[in-house]
């Protein structure tokens, strides 16, 4: 080896540099950068230097390409704009001038040099020092393979709300199994709720049953009501997934749906879930008469039988035999390619702004009780009423944004409140001829046909007062006040306090994530917002998958959204799965970790780091072993071993390193140089 | 040019919060001082000690680490880890004669771009404010200034 070739390891490595139009040449001087690259990084492996006015171009990638045929390069460099844009397409041209697409490298001089920077020279340095870490770190780059994995043909969806059962439906028309997970005795979620869906107001069950009914018939569908996900272990492709049944006292194959069990048994049980504590439900029931599957669970903690030991009217009166009160939870594992979680959203807990007097005060309602109280089926028999059950109100007042936009709540907007108050307008309206009043800080109505609908609720004569509630009291004050519940605002377009006496006052809450969608989430690795909601792989342009492969989110689990939304993500979700199930195996980054068995002293330190539980231990060997298809490259357990025993292809210490090295190697300005301290 | 001290900072930011912070900072033209330069780890978990001492070593008058917020991070957890690293390290380097202020964690999101930048401001002038760390000898190779990592000599 000659000097030179040893310096740069035989190296031929192409740097590129990209004026992006302006954007970069602009600020960096590209042509000098490119001339550079090719003089004083010769030394060091960089046998061409270019510059391109857009190297992202076909002109640009062919560049490349023809370097590669033409100088045998071995590496690339392009220095241009973020690799989260451009990384794809550089590889794409890398490898199809013959090189292994993983020999490309990629130093952002646009995001991170000439957009937020001003000062030319200084500019042009420190991409000079951007690009010197990239060929620094090219040369320490290997050829990579991505590696496949075979995808098992079942799908398993977690929460039978109108997302879980779009998804389910889509894969099962397919042809493909399924199976629908759902905590409770019926699938249908919160929309089985309520009366009427804006903007259009038709049925909810009109539209909803349907789609129940397909599901419970559907062939290709396993339905697993009254269980839980237990435990998830593999990876995409190949998840084992433990899911227990819970006891519901009753034997399906036997049952017929009869009711006479509910219709005989003696203890009445206030509804807190379906009903929203505003009705009764039997000990032995099915949350609504169109429930899906049509089988009854018995409530063992209500059930007298359970209780006392004696009563079992209902196995008694059961016309095919059908009660078993020795039943037991029942646990399954079953073999999945690739999983949607669709557990839906909770209500935000109105008690918590003790000052809007819910919970206190018997005729403040929260939404989900307006709901129940409006629908047909529901324990008012679609009356709108007073808690007394009689009562019609005269006034109601319906306040938006209840644990929304609310710095001590929540943040976030929960985007169908303002819809659903307007609704709820129309509703009273219609069916009362109340005067209505809507308390809001902003009306948001931007979806199809939603602001023609709140037209309609203004050409109503609903009255709007722009303000956030202070309080609603039934202390009275005034002439008038008396008997009533009185809204306390600030009106902020008239620029004044009022209190305006109503009869009713409806809490429009705010979405919020399921009290445990954090452990749901640990369950199936992935990862919740600070607010709680599971974060997408990327929130515009991978909105329902996840970091982790295979699992997929859809409809309120992922944020609040209206039917219309939820039901798009249920199906791109589906869409998502099918094309995996369709290709039958799938490449994977082969950005993973591997453990040297040669350097592991088996000292076990990295087995509890790995948050997919890639790394076990092998107790014959005495050595750990990463299973690559769980490990997604964090690199965590790589930067934990004490022995170093753990490298991270794509991101080994030596690329690391390497990469610091020359980031360093230049500097912006000679630095007065002071005596170490 | 000034003979104001002038720092080099290398920052180690994860891949999916934190780089992305900086690409909108970018996108948004959101302006920084320009002695920090940024590479990208997969996550915060991956900062092995040895890269903050590498980097030292090679002349960075201090190390930003950049992460997902706690609750955030891509791979669940693993930023705690970072936490937990780095404070460990602090005490390290400290006790080898270097302000543990040199090393500094900062949690951001990919939407925190305008933050970011005003912590890589807040921290330049932190850098500033120690001034140079001179922990390995400086010579000037080739008319370029280089830093010649020389860690054998480095005062304990
Ligand atoms: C008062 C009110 C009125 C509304 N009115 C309208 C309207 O008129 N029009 C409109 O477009 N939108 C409306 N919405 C919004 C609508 O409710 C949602 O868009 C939709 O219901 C979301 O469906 P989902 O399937 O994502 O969640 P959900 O309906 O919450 O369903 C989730 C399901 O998952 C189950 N589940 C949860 N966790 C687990 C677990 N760990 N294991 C198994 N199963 C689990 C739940 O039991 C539930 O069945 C309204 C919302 C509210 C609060
Ligand atoms: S930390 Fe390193 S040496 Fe210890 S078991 Fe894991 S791989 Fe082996
Ligand atoms: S790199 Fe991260 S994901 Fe992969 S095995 Fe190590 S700790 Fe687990
Ligand atoms: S991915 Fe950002 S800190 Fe882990």
């Amino acid at each position: 080896m000659t000097g030179e070739e040893a310096q740069t390891n035989g190296h031929r490595i192409g740097v590129y540099v990209c004026h992006c139009g302006t954007n970069i040449a602009g600020v960096v001087d590209v042509e000098h950068v490119s001339e550079w690259a090719k003089d004083a990084l010769g030394d060091r492996g960089v046998v061409v230097g270019k510059d391109y006015k857009f190297m992202c171009s076909d002109l640009g990638q062919e560049l490349i390409q023809k370097d590669i045929e033409r100088e045998g390069l071995d590496r690339v460099v392009v220095a241009a704009c973020s690799p989260h844009l451009h990384e794809k397409t550089f590889r794409n041209a890398t490898e199809r001038g013959g090189l292994n697409p993983y020999l490309c490298e990629m130093a952002s001089i646009r995001e991170q040099v000439s957009w937020v920077h001003t000062n030319k020279a200084i500019a042009t340095e420190k991409a000079k020092a951007m690009i010197s870490g990239a060929v620094e770190r090219v040369k320490e780059h290997e050829s990579l393979e991505p590696f496949r994995v075979p995808i098992e043909e079942a799908t398993l969806i977690v929460g039978g709300g109108i997302a879980g059962i779009q998804s389910a439906l889509e894969i099962a028309n397919a042809g493909h199994p399924v199976y629908l997970v759902e905590r409770e005795p019926s699938i249908g979620g919160h929309m089985a709720q309520f009366d009427k869906t804006f903007p259009t107001l038709d049925c909810s069950a009109c539209i909803l049953t349907p789609r129940m009914s397909e599901v419970g018939v559907h062939p290709n569908i396993e339905l697993l009501t009254w269980s839980e996900v237990e435990k998830v272990e593999g990876y995409v492709g190949n998840f084992a997934v433990t899911i227990r049944k819970k006891a519901s006292y009753v034997i399906n194959e036997d049952c017929t749906g009869c009711g006479i069990c509910w219709q005989k048994c003696p203890k009445k049980v206030i509804d807190d879930k379906f009903e929203v504590g505003l009705g009764y439900r039997k000990a032995i029931y099915t949350p609504f008469e169109q429930a899906v599957p049509k089988y009854p669970v018995i409530d063992h903690d209500n059930c007298t039988y359970f209780e006392k030991g004696s009563c079992k009217a209902c196995e008694k009166f059961c016309p095919t035999e059908a009660i078993n009160f020795e039943d037991e939870d029942e646990v399954i594992t079953v073999n999945v390619g690739n999983i949607v979680l669709a557990t839906g959203y909770d209500l935000f807990d109105a008690r918590r702004i003790p000052q809007y007097g819910y919970g206190r005060l018997a005729n403040v309602f929260t939404s989900l009780e307006f709901e129940r109280m409006t629908n047909a089926a529901g324990p008012t028999d679609g009356d709108i009423v007073l808690r007394d059950g009689v009562t019609a109100p005269k006034s109601v007042g319906i306040v938006h944004c209840v644990g929304s936009r609310d710095r001590n709540f929540n943040n976030y907007c929960s985007s169908i409140c303002c819809m659903q108050s307007l609704k709820f307008a129309h509703l009273v309206h219609e069916r009362t001829g109340a005067e209505v009043f809507n308390f809001y800080i902003d009306i948001r109505t931007p979806a199809k046909e939603y602001d023609e609908f709140y037209q309609r609720v203004l050409d109503e004569g609903t009255r709007f007062v722009r303000g956030r509630v202070a309080e609603v009291t039934d202390a009275a004050r005034l002439p008038g006040e008396e008997g009533k519940l009185i809204v306390q605002v600030e009106d902020t377009l008239a620029g004044q306090q009022r209190r305006i006496p109503v009869d009713m006052v409806i809490l429009s809450a705010a979405l919020e994530p399921r009290t445990d969608a954090y452990e749901t989430a640990k369950k199936f690795g992935i990862a919740c917002s600070a607010n709680g909601w599971f974060t997408e792989k990327h929130p515009k342009l991978d909105p329902v998958a996840t970091m982790t492969e295979g699992v997929f989110i859809a409809g309120c689990s992922t944020g609040p959204k209206d039917i219309p939304a939820t039901v798009s993500q249920g199906s791109a979700a589906a869409a998502r799965i099918l094309s995996y199930i369709e290709m039958g195996e799938l490449a994977l980054e082969p950005v993973r970790a591997t453990v040297i068995a040669e350097q592991c002293s088996g000292c076990r330190i990295c087995n509890d780091l790995c948050p997919f539980n890639a790394i076990s231990y092998d107790a014959e060997t005495e050595l750990s072993e990463i299973n690559i298809a769980l490990c997604q490259g964090c690199g965590t357990c790589v930067a934990a071993c004490p022995a170093g025993a753990i490298t991270g292809t794509g991101f080994s210490n030596e690329q690391v390193l390497a990469q610091i090295e020359g980031l360093l190697m230049l500097n912006v300005e000679p630095q007065p140089v002071a005596e170490p301290a | 040019m000034t003979n104001e001290f002038d720092p080099v900072i290398i920052g180690f930011t994860c891949n999916w919060c934190s780089y992305r912070a900086a690409d909108m900072a970018g996108t948004a033209r959101i302006k920084y001082p320009h002695n920090v330069r940024l590479m990208r780890l997969m996550c915060s978990g991956r900062l092995d000690p040895t890269f903050v001492l590498k980097a030292l070593a090679g002349g960075a008058d201090g190390v930003l680490l950049t992460g997902c917020h706690p609750g955030e991070c891509h791979y669940l957890e693993q930023n705690y880890k970072a936490l937990r690293r780095v404070k460990l390290l602090k005490r390290t380097i400290a006790a080898m004669g270097i302000e543990p202020e040199r090393v500094k964690l900062v949690w951001a999101s990919a939407a925190e771009g305008t933050f970011l930048a005003k912590e890589i401001g807040v921290f330049v002038e932190e850098i500033k404010a120690l001034g140079p760390l001179n922990w390995p000898q400086r010579a000037g190779i080739n008319g370029i200034p280089v830093h010649q990592p020389e860690i054998e000599e480095v005062p304990a």
